[in-house]
This record gives structure tokens, sequence and C-alpha cells, in this order.
């Protein structure tokens, strides 16, 4: 439970860091440190708080906050690999760590490179998926995940359900990049009204940016309808499941708020905070969509990872102990 | 080599990561090969005019400066898009855009300097020949970076945490106008128009400008503004002859 409560903290502190990187690029500071990993040559953790001027304080900050998520990523690889006898949720450990270690890495490169978009995009994409770890770490650690959310019968083996479920995650982080993609290219304003775009239901005239900006509100439009499709098919057929209608409510709660934010981003012509609000909620429905989707895979994951044998009911059904590495 | 003298050198290389360097940085430059001066002053003419502005310019608006209190310390300021002193537009780069052929000049060794001061830049538009240094200084006792983002030229972005610290920079290439910005203080901007020849200004009081030793010939004349554009014009000087010219920008 404890390293559950840890995970749960892991994952909250690294969508901080995402909102704290929103305010980064949100408010133009991604070069108001032009070195790395020092910053103005001091070593990152003695530069003068009195320094932490203008554009500085969103940059310095976001690094800071990113190597705080990094060590709390390192010591949570560390602990899952004493304590976690599935292999499979410890190697996702290794892969949140060795993710960590390179979104980092990414980050200098695109400083001292002049945030070239590409490197730029990668950052932010890789950010997402940094975070779908931690919280897929979060979600398996938990007591109802090694339940097998068993107080109700078995989780529906629901095919439709996990093939729109895991679609509507997909589009989600497809969605993020065309935002990021968007954002790093300086097209948040090139379709400068909502809901319309020029007064047209279609841009009347294109360039890259127009094309771009326009794809991410086709984007939010399949993905609400996908999520629409999600949560329906979850209240009609599996109601009495509350692992899965609850991450299908808030799915919906929050695609309400995301594209509400993203209108105000557009109409408030990109206010740092709104604008940053937008890339954390993004990834907050990243993370709920994750988590329906591999809820409703609950019963095939252990199929696929062969660690049936350390599920909690699985031993309270068998009484048996938990062995290590035989995951 | 044995462990202790490995220890000290990793040591010393941490300690120069974290201590940074000097005051004084230096970007490498192509050392400048002499020229001939190829202007005849006896046959040397001269351009003279004015920059207009047609319409109301935007009113100046006061710059929230609250995220550094150093700067906002310094007084209230106020954006410098449009500086109108008697009718003419100041900050006008006005320079010879082409008519010269493959005349060669020689490029001065005396640095032009931009400083930082008071949270802005002095002067926010200027004129600089490629080969010559540019020396970037921060008089203030804030943090500030220099980030100067060309097409044609390196692309740079140095920082200065102190005050007195000073950046020497040589554009190699011609391009007009190289924009300056610093990302610690998003109000402060500045443009450099760098120039194969030394035949450019910036319009002052009253818009006026004035160009001197300039050869005879046809010349394609170009006035840059940083939110109205450029326009051109051509125009003929003779020898010892000074033509006057007239721009102007309608908002």
């Amino acid at each position: 439970m404890r390293l559950h409560l840890y995970a749960v903290l892991v994952a909250l502190s690294t969508a901080v860091l995402i909102f704290a990187g929103g305010l980064v690029t949100s408010t133009g500071s991604g070069l108001s440190v032009p070195d790395w990993p020092t910053t103005y040559g001091w070593f990152m953790f003695t530069f003068p708080l009195d320094k932490m001027v203008g554009g500085i304080r969103f940059e310095h900050a976001h690094r800071l906050i990113a190597s705080t998520v990094g060590f709390l990523i390192l010591v949570l690889a560390a602990w899952l690999r004493l304590a976690e006898p599935r292999q499979w949720v410890r190697r996702l450990g290794y892969i949140a760590l060795g993710a960590v270690v390179t979104q980092g890495i990414l980050g200098g490169i695109t400083v001292l490179w002049f945030l070239p978009d590409p490197i730029s995009i990668a950052h932010a994409s890789l950010a997402q998926l940094v975070f779908c770890l931690t919280i897929a770490i979060a979600l398996t650690t938990s007591p109802g995940w090694k339940r097998a959310y068993a107080e109700r019968g078995p989780v529906p083996d629901d095919r439709i359900l996990q093939q729109i479920a895991t679609a509507t995650t997909v589009l989600v982080y497809g969605q993020i990049l065309v935002g990021a993609t968007m954002r790093h290219t300086d097209a948040g304003l090139a379709i400068p009204d909502f809901p319309l775009a020029f007064g047209h239901l279609i841009p009347p005239s294109w360039d890259p940016k127009i094309a771009v900006h326009f794809a991410h509100r086709v984007g939010a439009l399949v993905v609400t309808i996908f999520a629409l499709a999600t949560t329906g098919h979850v209240f009609y057929h599996h109601r009495s499941r509350p692992e899965l209608w609850r991450p299908s409510a808030l799915l919906l709660v929050l695609i309400t708020l995301q594209i509400t934010l993203g209108a105000l981003t557009v109409l408030s012509h990109k206010h740092y905070i709104i604008n940053s609000l937008h890339v954390v909620t993004g990834a907050s429905v990243l993370a709920t969509s994750l988590v329906l989707a591999l809820r409703t895979r609950r019963g095939s994951v252990d199929r696929l990872t062969g660690s049936r044998e350390h599920d909690e009911s699985y031993r309270m059904h068998r009484n048996v102990r938990p062995v290590r590495g035989h995951a | 080599m044995n462990t202790y003298l490995r220890l000290c050198l990793a040591f010393l290389l941490l300690g120069s990561i974290a201590c940074g360097g000097g005051n004084t940085e230096k970007s490498a430059a192509p050392p400048a090969t002499a020229v001939a001066d190829p202007v005849n002053p006896d046959t040397a003419g001269a351009l003279k005019g004015s920059i207009k502005l047609e319409g109301t310019p935007p009113a100046a608006q006061t710059i929230n400066r609250r995220s550094d209190p150093y700067c906002e310390q310094q007084g209230e300021a106020k954006t410098q898009n449009f500086i109108v002193s008697n009718g003419g537009l100041e900050n006008v780069f006005v320079y010879v855009k082409d008519g010269l052929g493959d005349m060669k000049f020689p490029v001065p060794t005396t640095a032009v300097v931009l400083d930082q001061k008071g949270c802005s830049y002095a002067p926010r538009v200027f004129g600089i020949q490629a080969g010559q240094p540019l020396e970037i200084l921060n008089s203030d006792e804030t943090l500030h970076n220099i980030h100067a983002l060309p097409m044609n030229n390196r692309e740079f972005n140095r920082g200065q945490a102190l005050k007195g610290l000073k950046h020497t920079h040589v554009f190699t290439t011609a391009e007009v106008m190289v924009p300056f910005k610093c990302d610690v203080h998003n109000w402060m901007n500045a443009w450099v128009g760098v120039l194969n020849h030394p035949f450019y200004t910036v319009s002052g009081s009253g818009g006026a400008f004035d160009i001197q030793r300039l050869p005879p010939g046809t010349y394609s004349i170009e006035a840059w503004h940083e939110k109205l554009g450029t326009q051109t014009q051509m125009v003929t000087i003779g020898p010892k002859e000074t033509k006057e010219l007239s721009f102007t920008f309608k908002l």
C-alpha cells in the first residue's frame, strides 16, 4: 500500500512537472537560461533564489521540479525492484526511469540547440509517456488492481469496450502530439476565432500553421466522439462496475474542461495560465483514458504477463505466498 | 594516471562548470583582411532625407516589468515601437541595398556596443559591418540573456548574470535585420542591420537620416521599420552631389 501511495505521489508530481513545462512554453521562457545543465554558470541547485527573475522563474523552476521528479522516479524504480514481485511491473519502473532520464537530456538539448521544433515536440510528447508510465505503475500497484476488482465478480472480458477504450487512449495521445506541434510551431493563434475558423466552419485559406491548428480542433472532435462512445458503452453495459464508470465519468468531465480551456486559450490570446492548464488537463485526459483502457483489460493482463500467481485475489483464493523472480 | 590525480581532474572539471568563466567572452571570428578604401573623397557624395509617418501611431503602452524587481525600480518604461518627433519617425534603419557592385570596404576594428541598461537595449536599432566586432554589455544589476535570431548568421544565446559582463560577437554574413531578444525580460527587443559596406544609418530626431561618403552611382535605398516593414527607392548620386530623399510610412 505504501508503494502504491508513493507511486500516486510520483504521478501527481509528474503532472505538476507537465504544468511547469507548460508555463515555460506559454511564457516563452524556454531560452531564458541559456546554459544546461548549469544555470548561468551556477550548479543548478545552488542558483541564488533572488536571481530567479523574469523568464528564469519558469525555466529554472521547471528544471528543479524535473530534477525532483527524476529523483522520485529513481526511488520508485528502486522500490519496485526491492518490493514488487511482478517482473513486468518492475520493468515499468525501469522504463519510467529510462524515459525520465531521456526526457531530461532532451530538455537540455532543446535549450542548447535553441528549441528546434522536432526536439521540443519530442520533449513534450515524451513527457506524456513518462506521465503514462507513472500512472500505469500507480494503477498496477493499487489494491483494486491486485484484487482484480473482484468484489463484483471477474472483470468482464468485453472486447468492444477494450478496443474503443484503447482507441480513445491512442487518439488522445495523437491529439496531444498535434497539440505539441501546434504549440511549438507557434500555431496556437493561427485561427484566431472560436468555435468558427475565420468566420467559417472550414478555414477559407490554408497554410501549415492553420492546417496544424485546424487538425487539433478536428482531433478534439474525434476524441470527444470516441470518449462518448466509450463512456456510453460503460454506462449501458457495465454500470455496476465502479472501476469502469468512475474513470468514464471523469473522462467526460475532463474533456468538457479541456475543450473549454482550449477555447479560452484562443479567446484569451494564449493567456499563459489558461494555456498551461490546457496542457496539464490534456495529460489528465490521457491518464484517465489510459486507466480505463487498462482496467478493461485487467483480466487479459494476467494471461499476457503470466503474473496471476502474484495477484492478491489469487493468493487469497489459493492461499499461496508471492515468490520473487517467478513473475 | 593514479586515482588521486583522476579525482583532482574530475573536481577541477566540476568546479569549472559550477563557477563559470571570466567576465569577458568572445565568439570566434575570422580575422579581418585589410582592404583599401575604394571611396574617393574628391568625388564622394551624400544622401540626406527624412522618414515621415502618415497616420496616428498607437499610444505607447506602459510595460509591466514586475517580473523583475530591479527592472521595476528603474521607473516606468513604455513601448518604443513608434517614436515620432516633429512628424518624423525615428529608429528606421536606412541603408544602401543595392548598387555598390563588387566594391569591398574596410571593416572597422572598433566595436559597436549594444548595452543592456535599465532593462532596455541601447540602441534599439543599429547597424554594423560584417566582420566588425559587436560588444554586448550588461550595465544592469540583474541577469540578461542576449539571444540573437538571425536567418543567415549563427544563432547565439548568452547569459550575462552580473553587471559589467561583456560578450563580443562577430557577424560574418550580411543580413538585414537580425533580431535580438532577452528571454528573461520579454519586452526587450533590438535589431541590427549587418552589411558588407558602411552606407547605413538610423533615423534620429524628426526622422532625419544622413549617409555620407557615397561613391557616385545609382543605388537602391531601403528603409526598414520594426512594425511597418520596408520601403525602397532608387537614387542616383553624381560626383560631390548631396541628394535629398524622403520615405513616408503609412499606418
